[in-house]
């Protein structure tokens, strides 16, 4: 090798043969350079979740050995377990409540910052900084601002002489109030869209203006199309995070009151690690995998009727 | 004569001009009107976290509300803080982060060249595979992961926290980085390596000098995942002196439970530095949320 190296240099070799050692070089160096992250993903990701597969069919409890059982821990699961459809449920409800709405919120706040504001990063920072604030800190923070007797969203209701609610203390209010947290972080995904308005190329409004349209034709015919891929995009991550909440009804409720906020992954980690039921708990997790699978799938299949590309049209 | 109709229709069209700026003033005041609510709803949890922190029990139950301190109560955080060590859950929160953040920096910036700048067979279809990772719940390799640890006698300790970092750091970090690089123009690699350079030469002395402010953003990120990560020092994590942070949180939330004096001075300290690293670090904040959420 090192030796065809002074030959290039020696004597004018013809540049295909010089592309051709490059091109040599680059695959050799491509495999050795991309093997930590394709070592992760073999020992963390794709490895775990064959694993995973296996021990989904057992009936594995921490201390004892597995045994071989078939899909009985699934059937289990659909025959035999209320919980799971209680917490299945309750996960659900949670995303349809706060996917929209923290995304519906997000734009709406991009869309006024996008209108030429001055101050625009002073807002920008304020609406951003509850994306900041860790899980455990956010959800202690939370139970005080929604203690029912103390805290200051009783003590603003009460202000405007509206009912006062529960919040976290009553089965109808619970995912409500898990909801209304998880919009306070509405600033991740308004940065996203923020940054794709202003990716938004001006000669399409100015052609709007020409035709005589006003801020509304913009809006529905320019800003709506162009920013779809973003609104998938933060609707994909928004489901998928929807999904997998945690941390909230660990800490603030157990679950509780009476199960209603029993969210998938609390179930899956109870039965993992208060349980020790290993298998059964993999067998929950296959299955929130593949519900998150199918989900997916739909919104990328009505994303064909919905997002708009510049590339196809032309 | 001529005139009367021209100054007529002068007329008109400033009063119209006249209508039109006060549409556009009425327009600015609702914007600036709306953005403003905005900002106070969603810095009053912020207030309320920090007025609480400052006061005595007997002001913070009181009727109707008061939102000034009196006296400030500047002692909350220092009876907070020592009631459980949180100068240790610091120290043991910031050796994981030594040890993750330089993972994470080496290997993704390693793993991330080659799969932007090295032309190699497979490299898009590979890269195509290990961004499904992306989409693929934690919870899947939770348990696999836990009991590998497990097996290997590792629990109880910061190296499964700490070993999957020096992996390729995250598919996240990966595509960022490989985004960033793929900016910059090829022809610099290509001139040195008609000069005889090897691919690891020119990642170090031409991509890395360019990639600076990736890279920051990839530390940043990485430093916040850390401090905030709550799951993974919880399932691994037994022994009280190695809790985290974020898990010394929740175990001096469990003690003082309707101490919400102390709880909300405690919570203020565990978010505030990463408020204040926001604050110095904004400009990369902006420019790594934006790289990779729109061009995904």
């Amino acid at each position: 090798m090192a030796n065809t190296a002074t030959d290039q240099r020696a004597l004018p070799v013809p540049k295909a043969k010089l592309r051709s050692g490059m091109a040599k070089m680059e695959q050799r160096w491509g495999i050795i350079m991309g093997l930590p992250a394709m070592l992760g993903f073999l020992c963390f990701t794709i490895g775990p979740m064959i694993a995973s597969g296996w021990i989904s069919l057992t009936d594995w409890q921490i201390s004892g050995s597995p045994n071989y059982i078939g899909f009985d821990n699934y059937s289990e699961m659909f025959f035999d377990d209320p919980l799971f459809f209680k917490s299945l449920k309750a996960t659900f409800y949670y995303a349809a409540l706060s996917v929209p709405l923290t995304l519906g919120l997000s734009f709406l706040v991009a869309i006024l910052l996008n209108q030429k504001v001055k101050l625009l990063s002073v807002f920008r920072t304020i609406f951003y900084l509850p994306v900041l604030v860790p899980a455990i800190a956010n959800t202690i923070l939370w139970l005080w601002l929604l203690n029912p007797d103390f805290g200051l969203a009783n003590v603003l209701l009460e202000k405007l002489h509206l009912p006062t609610s529960l919040w976290l203390y009553s089965e109808t209010t619970v995912i409500p109030s898990m909801a209304l947290m998880a919009m306070w972080g509405f600033g991740g995904a308004m940065i996203i869209f923020l940054a794709g308005l202003q990716g938004v190329p001006q000669h399409l409004y100015e052609s709007i203006e020409v035709d005589g349209g006003g801020t509304w034709a913009k809006f529905r015919s320019i800003t709506i199309p162009m920013m779809t891929p973003t609104i998938f995009f933060n609707l994909v991550m928004g489901i998928i995070g929807g999904f997998q909440a945690f941390t909230e009804a660990f800490i603030m409720t157990s679950g509780g009151p009476n199960n209603a906020s029993l969210f998938y992954v609390l179930y899956l980690y109870r039965t993992a690690f208060t349980e020790s039921r290993m298998g059964y708990a993999s067998a929950l997790a296959w299955l929130l995998f593949l519900v998150i699978l199918i989900v997916t799938i739909l919104v990328f299949r009505s994303a064909r009727n919905w997002v708009y590309y510049e590339g196809d049209r032309s | 004569m001529n005139r009367a109709p021209a100054s007529s229709s002068l007329r008109i069209s400033t009063r119209s001009q006249a209508r039109a700026t006060m549409i556009r003033r009425i327009r600015q005041a609702g914007i600036y009107g709306l953005l403003l609510i905005g900002s106070v709803l969603t810095l009053l949890p912020f207030l309320w976290l920090l007025r609480s922190s400052l006061m005595e029990p007997a002001q913070i139950f009181l009727f109707p509300v008061e939102w000034i301190p009196d006296p400030f109560m500047w002692s909350n955080y220092r009876e907070a803080l020592t009631r459980v060590p949180f100068d240790r859950f610091f120290l043991n929160t910031m050796t994981i982060e030594f040890f993750v953040v330089s993972g994470t920096l080496i290997t993704s910036t390693i793993s991330a060249f080659a799969f932007s700048r090295l032309r190699w067979k497979g490299r898009d279809l590979i890269f195509g595979i290990l961004l499904t990772a992306l989409m693929l719940p934690y919870a899947v390799t939770l348990i696999p992961m836990f009991l590998f640890w497990k097996e290997l006698g590792a629990t109880n300790s910061y190296i499964p926290l700490i070993v999957p970092s020096w992996f390729g750091g995250g598919i996240f970090n990966l595509f960022l980085l490989r985004q960033f690089f793929m900016t910059i123009p090829r022809d610099l690699d290509e001139a040195a390596y008609l000069d005889g350079a090897s691919p690891p030469q020119v990642l170090w002395k031409i991509i890395l000098p360019l990639a600076k402010p990736a890279l920051i953003v990839v530390a940043i990120f990485t430093f916040i995942a850390v401090w905030n990560d709550f799951l993974g020092p919880l399932i691994y994590i037994d022994d009280n002196d190695k809790y985290t942070l974020a898990l010394g949180l929740r175990f001096f939330s469990g003690m003082y439970n309707a101490q919400w004096d102390y709880l909300m001075a405690a919570s203020t300290a565990v978010i505030l530095p990463i408020i204040v690293l926001f604050f110095v670090a904004q400009r990369y904040f902006i420019e790594g949320i934006t790289l990779t959420g729109i061009k995904g």
